[in-house]
């Protein structure tokens, strides 16, 4: 299996106008992913599938990832004027990450034993842009998969054949897997809580239960 | 009747007994279980039914594919939300008499999932459980001591009078309501005539 930048390589000039980007894995697990953008996703995975020395076939593995928006803060030397004195000082500067919802694919090559290559796609926001394109016409397995997805993360995928939701019920509203999922209360008999159950229990009975 | 009397009688080849204890002899005896495995408890209750812990020999010879022929619900299981309303409507098509024996952490009060968005917290917030057995999944040996303590509570039922049990009894319902599916949870959370979350009093 070829390394992935050079798959990226031949992906940008296979697909044109694609945007590829190669997110590192630092740990021991080693498995660094493409990131492709949500246009010409379905163009890059049938290169994928059907490219000869490639031929990824398989997707064994579809999953979500939620993320949240998120505040960076980095600290940065700026010139400021301090006491009549012009001196380099560090301030701490506050970065705003927008949240995304993630579809992460691990392709495997059935055909010539190779595997995997990893392939994301991200929405826009969390809020309304949660559309992404289904690679359920590319890879068969994926079908479930994404039904899931859309079920417990909120991404709706355009393209596939029977996108319902797969684990909750129909008329289910919110999307479990996502941070933000308040669960419902029923809690009401927790004989032995612990961690974040003993803060629900405490807010029930804090008359009588003790730390 | 007088134990002295009886035991004199059956020396003599005079064999008594009452009504009730041949009514319930034959009930206990011929208990039939519905097939109701949920999840891993249920590869334990297949193991209670196979040869090395013979269930057919305390009755239970044959699990009904259908519960109108069934007298008993081995809820054997994870219980999730989504299969709540389907355990419910199965055990309103049992006809009476009928028992339910909550078998495993899970169906007792959600087991080691509770914290699951989609696992309810125990069979009981809508069914009456007769015999609840710990475990997980309990040993085919608990399941065989939960059947016979089942066996004994039929035993010590009544024919008449105010214990009598559901099937006897004209006013009592044999049919408990479905929980329909919520935008959030089930509607309601738990059935209030049949569970009421346990005191808990903490040691001090």
């Amino acid at each position: 299996m070829e390394p992935l930048d050079q798959i990226k390589s031949r992906l940008e000039a296979a697909v044109p106008g694609v945007r590829l980007a190669i997110i590192p894995n630092d740990t021991p697990a080693n498995q660094p992913s493409l990131l492709v953008d949500a246009e010409h996703a379905l163009m890059a995975a049938k290169f994928l599938r059907h490219d000869a020395q490639l031929r990824l076939d398989y997707a064994s593995n579809v999953t979500g990832v939620d993320w949240l928006d998120a505040t960076l803060k980095e600290k940065v030397k700026v010139k400021k004027v301090v006491d009549g004195v012009e001196k380099e000082v560090e301030e701490t500067v506050e970065k705003k990450k927008p949240g995304y919802l993630e579809a992460v694919y691990h392709l495997y090559s059935m055909a010539l034993k190779a595997g995997p290559v990893i392939l994301r796609q991200r929405t826009g926001n969390r809020i309304d842009q949660v559309h992404l394109p289904s690679l359920t016409p590319v890879w068969r397995s994926c079908e479930f998969q994404e039904r899931e997805i859309f079920d417990l993360y909120g991404i709706v995928f355009d393209g596939h054949p029977d996108l319902r939701r797969i684990l909750m019920w129909d008329g289910f509203k919110d999307h479990p897997m996502r941070k933000d999922y308040v669960e419902p209360d029923d809690y009401e008999y927790e004989p032995t809580p612990h961690d974040d159950v003993l803060e629900k229990a405490k807010q029930r009975r804090s008359a009588d239960l003790k730390t | 009747m007088d134990e002295g009397l009886r035991s004199e009688l059956s020396k003599q080849g005079v064999f008594t007994t009452t009504i009730e204890g041949l009514y319930n002899w034959g009930r206990r005896n011929s208990v039939w279980p519905l097939q109701f495995g949920l999840a891993c408890c249920a590869i334990e209750m297949i193991a209670t039914t196979m040869a090395r812990y013979d269930l057919a020999r305390f009755g239970a010879e044959v699990f009904r594919p259908s519960p109108r022929q069934a007298d008993l619900m081995i809820v054997a299981g994870t219980v999730t939300k989504k299969m709540a309303p389907q355990v419910v409507r199965l055990y309103n098509q049992m006809p009476e008499p009928k028992y339910v024996i909550a078998m495993g952490a899970c169906a007792i009060s959600g087991g080691p999932f509770k914290q699951g968005y989609n696992v309810l917290k125990g069979i009981d917030r809508y069914l009456p459980v007769d015999v609840h057995i710990p475990g997980c999944p309990p040993r085919p040996e608990a399941l065989i001591h939960a059947f016979m303590t089942l066996q004994r509570t039929i035993d010590s039922q009544r024919l008449t009078g105010p214990g009598r049990p559901r099937h006897l009894d004209a006013a009592a319902g044999s049919e408990f309501p479905v929980p329909q599916f919520g935008e959030h949870d089930l509607v309601p959370p738990s059935n209030p005539e049949i569970w009421q979350p346990p005191q808990l009093t903490r040691a001090k």
